[in-house]
């Protein structure tokens, strides 16, 4: 049975409903940002899929940028997480209610 | 030269107004209260004082002057540029205005220079003053101004500082509505008044007096127009002169407009704003005499207010009060005069009145001053003794305004009386007559009780009555000198033949070169002559002296009994009480009004605002339920975000088919 491109998907989409899981659902706000890098691996997965698929670079590149973008929204995130706890010495996401209207 | 006239009493306000009103010369310059009073005394008086003598010169210029070329023009800018309507700021100063001009500076001068003694020590003195000036101001404007919406400026102007001045002691709340009375009840009239010029504007297309009369005077220019429309231009503009000169059914302001100061009511409620609905039939004399329709309504309301005023003035108390109604009654006699055609007879009486009215005025705020506030005749009483020189000068007065001969009274009321008989107004002659009864009546009756007889004052006010500070005894003795001799400007003709006078009529002469067109007398027959037309009035008025010497020096118990006794004792409430004219007024006008605008705001509260409210509420209701959503929780952001988002995938699954 080889392996085709149902499986990548099933698999992304299982990575992606485990992230969406995480964010929802945990507290740690560092564990938070980790689910979120899990949903943009779990899309990058798909993308990579589909490029071998259909012979085409394009979501390779696509992956790459992702993963870049990624990187740097986790270079601000970490400030961000640092920041918040020397502020509130807490990383619960339940008491972080600045955003309420 | 005439916008001097005009502007200089403006100075005199600005000054006045914003450096001493405000307090600006106390709070930066460093004066004291002293100089102030000086400096405001000397601005405020000064300036009246300069127009008065720029009016005078300006006077002199027009008797040099052919009698047919008498008028001077200014023309200081266009003031309304509208396509082909324009209208221009341009004075007028012919011989109409150049005697109102000389009665406003004159009179108003020693009025002010009145006032220094009578607003001695009033806290709002500067304020009082600069009123005053912007009175005069507006006063002048009136006259002077060379077309109709030039005198509407001036007559809504005036209305202004009436409405300031009687309610200029304000804190007592009476005084205030009564400045309100008089704002509202001359709203009235001045429409009227605004509809007639538009009216004029319709008709003539310009409000200009040259053009207009101009036009109106040309006999190709008015066979095109129906006599009804000159007949309801003429009425709209005496709707104005209603309300501003207080005849009948708009007469009931001026008395309230007592609560003003004293002066005020001599200068503004006597001797110049009131006469401006004269002045304004004069001056429009063209159309007036045009329709006889008009003049008839005219000449009877005239009639019937002097009568109906005289009557209420018999029974009041009040010292001004009685005055007030006294100057109502006065103002019907010279519309009558100018109602029949006879203009220069009605600026007569307007110009005698001036002086002897102001002078009665002066004179009770004179009395009022000595009592220490003190109004009720009842409570007065053999003050000659006390204060001779008001009481000399209020018989004269007195004296002058009842007709007696050879007093300025007598000459200007026989005028009106013999025009108004020649001119075929019979019954409204008859009125005239019986309220030349009743002026006597009423006048001799309020010098007897307050200057004769026994005293009434309470022991305690008795011990300060003082005679006044010469700058009020001045102007007081100027006035009755003036009412003494004002009346020998216009001595008729077949009076000066017997009299010896060789410039006879002076006043007429003078004047009719600004009256274009003077319905002259009928020629008629009747039944009695000038003679005893003359001995008729003179009979009249001192019926009325005897009588009230009789009742109210020989007999001074005979008066109450005759207003007890059960037949008179309903005529004499009814006076007292000016024929529940008030409450007729209140029942029909003001109370359904009120009711209206009751219902009117009720509804407003209810539907108006309540839909416009409604939206709002709406919208608020909306946003506080979608506020719940705001939790601030990152978590709840992302779980929406991913149902959200699972919703259009599945939406989208379902709707394409898969």
């Amino acid at each position: 049975m080889g392996v085709s491109i149902e499986h990548y998907f099933v698999l992304s989409a299982i990575l992606f409903v485990i992230g969406v899981y995480g964010v929802m659902a945990r507290k740690n706000l560092i564990i938070v940002l980790m689910s979120l890098e899990l949903m943009l691996n779990a899309a990058n997965l798909a993308f990579v899929a589909f490029s071998r698929v259909h012979d085409d670079m394009t979501g390779q590149v696509f992956m790459i940028m992702s993963i870049t973008v990624a990187a740097a929204e986790v270079a601000v995130g970490l400030a961000l997480v640092v920041a918040v706890y020397s502020h509130r010495e807490s990383l619960n996401i339940d008491i972080l209610k600045i955003l309420k209207g | 030269m005439i916008v001097w006239i005009i502007l200089i009493p403006l100075l005199g306000a600005l000054i006045n107004g914003l450096v001493f009103a405000t307090g600006f010369w106390k709070k930066f310059l460093g004066g004291d209260g002293h100089t102030e009073h000086k400096v405001v005394n000397i601005a405020g008086c000064g300036v009246v004082l300069v127009s008065a003598l720029i009016s005078s010169v300006l006077f002199f210029k027009l008797l040099s002057m052919e009698p047919s070329e008498r008028q001077i023009v200014q023309t200081l800018f266009v003031w309304i540029p509208s396509g082909e309507f324009t209208v221009s700021f341009e004075l007028l100063f012919d011989t109409l205005s150049c005697v109102m001009a000389l009665i406003i500076t004159w009179i108003g001068f020693l009025i002010h220079v009145y006032s220094i003694g009578y607003m001695h020590g009033d806290k709002s003195y500067a304020k009082y003053f600069a009123y005053l000036n912007i009175f005069i101001f507006f006063m002048l404007i009136l006259v002077l101004g060379n077309s109709f919406p030039l005198m509407f400026v001036g007559w809504e102007g005036v209305g202004l500082a009436s409405y300031l001045l009687i309610g200029f002691w304000y804190e007592n709340p009476e005084n205030a509505s009564a400045g309100r009375k008089a704002f509202v009840v001359n709203r009235i009239g001045d429409f009227g008044f605004i509809l007639g010029i538009f009216l004029i504007f319709f008709v003539f297309g310009s409000v200009n007096y040259q053009d207009v009369f101009g036009k109106a005077m040309d006999p190709v220019f008015m066979s095109a127009i129906p006599a009804s429309v000159m007949t309801v231009i003429a009425l709209l503009l005496f709707v104005g002169a209603v309300g501003k000169s207080a005849q009948i059914p708009l007469y009931v302001w001026l008395p309230d407009a007592m609560a003003g100061p004293t002066p005020v009511s001599a200068l503004i409620h006597a001797a110049t704003m009131v006469t401006a609905g004269a002045y304004m039939v004069a001056r429009c004399n063209v159309i007036y005499s045009q329709s006889p329709t008009a003049q008839m309504i005219v000449v009877s309301i005239a009639a019937f207010t002097a009568f109906f005023a005289a009557t209420i003035a018999l029974t009041q108390n009040d010292i001004k009060k009685v005055l007030a109604y006294s100057t109502i009654s006065q103002l019907g006699y010279m519309f009558m005069g100018i109602g029949v055609g006879a203009y220069a007879a009605g600026l007569f009486h307007l110009v005698t009145h001036a002086f002897f009215k102001a002078l009665l005025f002066l004179g009770s705020g004179s009395v009022i001053h000595a009592l220490g506030g003190e109004q009720d005749i009842r409570k007065m009483g053999g003050l000659r003794k006390f204060i001779p020189v008001t009481a000399i000068t209020f018989l004269i007065g007195t004296l002058a305004i009842a007709g007696v001969p050879f007093l300025s009274g007598f000459f200007s009321k026989d005028e009106i009386l013999g025009s108004v008989y020649e001119r075929g107004y019979s019954i409204q002659w008859l009125f005239a007559l019986v309220t030349v009864v009743l002026t006597a009546l009423y006048m001799v009756r309020l010098y007897l009780l307050a200057f004769e007889g026994k005293i009434r004052v309470p022991d305690k006010i008795r011990d300060h009555i003082h005679e006044s500070p010469s700058t009020m005894l001045i102007p007081l003795l100027v006035l009755a000198f003036l009412s003494i001799i004002g009346g020998y400007i216009g001595v008729p003709e077949f009076m000066g033949e017997l009299l010896g006078f060789h410039d006879t009529n002076l006043f007429e002469r003078f004047v009719s070169s600004s009256i274009f067109m003077d319905s002259a007398a009928q020629a008629g027959h009747h039944l009695l002559g000038h003679w005893e037309l003359v001995l008729f009035s003179i009979a009249a008025a001192l019926l009325g002296i005897i009588i009230a010497y009789y009742l109210y020096y020989v007999r001074p118990s005979l008066p109450d009994k005759i207003a007890e006794n059960k037949n008179v004792e309903p005529v004499y409430s009814g006076s007292f009480n000016k024929w529940y004219i008030e409450e007729l007024y209140d029942y029909i006008f003001v109370q359904p009004f009120r009711y209206l605008s009751d219902v009117a705001y009720r509804f407003d509260q209810k539907y108006i605002d309540g839909s416009v409210n409604g939206v709002a509420e709406i919208l608020k209701e909306m946003a506080l339920t979608l506020q719940a959503a705001q939790t601030g929780i990152l978590r709840g952001y992302a779980t929406l975000m991913a149902i959200g988002a699972a919703a259009i995938l599945i939406f989208i699954i379902i709707w394409q088919g898969f």
